[in-house]
């Protein structure tokens, strides 16, 4: 577990978004995140593994979510795939905006950009692919990076 | 897990609450509870999160599926006792300015009014 890379291969379930989110409190903890960088990247995990289990794969029992972990020079690496029907990220409601800010859903995505560095989403057709980015600073590695 | 035990202070129905809420059993515990509360008349509704360690972007959703659910029947739903994670959430989220949050359990009650 404390490799430079991880990888999962999980079920279309509830119990993988827990699995997702305990992997990635472990990985980034053995990799030298703690205090709220752990927990903001625990968390991005947990709601991009809702994202995958719930909208993308839609609970297919049939189908199945891929979480990699990655240590990378200043950063670890996220990646999270799905085999849903994808979604384009341009037309997510703003869950900030007035009109939308009662509603039940929609606020996943956002989660995820707030709590990491850079994410990146990827349509793979089918399905979709999201890379998460927390980079390292001060206490994960020794090399110091500023925040933007 | 998630564990909820309410009480009734002067009309006020105190839900307290801790744990996670989070999706599946924490959020449907929330949600179940409140439905309750409201078939049951309870419309005076204080969460107090003093003991909720974390919520997700379910919890967040129940959260506010409750207060709608309430103000569409002449109730409220207010919040007590925030911990610090769960108010940065309610802040990045903006819903810090819907919600009415407070800290104190006896002026939190006395602000439903009679």
């Amino acid at each position: 577990m404390t490799g430079d890379r991880v990888s999962y291969t999980l079920g279309s379930n509830l119990e993988s978004v827990n699995q997702a989110e305990t992997a990635a409190e472990k990985f980034a903890s053995a990799a030298g995140f703690q205090g709220d960088e752990l927990q903001e990247i625990a968390m991005a995990v947990r709601e991009a593994a809702i994202n995958a289990v719930l909208h993308g794969n839609a609970y297919d029992p049939a189908k199945t979510i891929g979480i990699s972990f990655e240590r990378k020079p200043g950063m670890l690496e996220i990646t999270v795939r799905d085999q849903g029907k994808g979604f384009d990220v341009d037309r997510v409601p703003d869950p900030l905006a007035p009109e939308n800010l009662l509603k039940q859903s929609g606020r996943g995505i956002f989660l995820i950009r707030t709590y990491m560095d850079e994410v990146r989403f990827r349509n793979l057709d089918p399905g979709t692919e999201l890379v998460l980015i927390k980079r390292v600073r001060g206490a994960a590695a020794g090399t110091k990076e500023k925040a933007e | 897990m998630m564990k909820v035990t309410s009480r009734q202070v002067d009309g006020v129905t105190i839900v307290d609450l801790s744990g996670r809420i989070t999706l599946g059993e924490g959020s449907a515990v929330l949600r179940d509870t409140v439905r309750e509360l409201i078939r049951k008349g309870q419309k005076k509704i204080l969460l107090n999160l003093a003991e909720v360690s974390y919520i997700d972007s379910s919890g967040i959703g129940e959260l506010v599926s409750a207060y709608t659910s309430l103000r569409n029947q002449a109730g409220d739903l207010k919040l007590l006792n925030l911990t610090k994670k769960v108010h940065d959430l309610l802040q990045i989220t903006k819903l810090y300015t819907v919600f009415d949050i407070k800290d104190d359990e006896a002026a939190a009650v006395a602000s439903f009014g009679a």
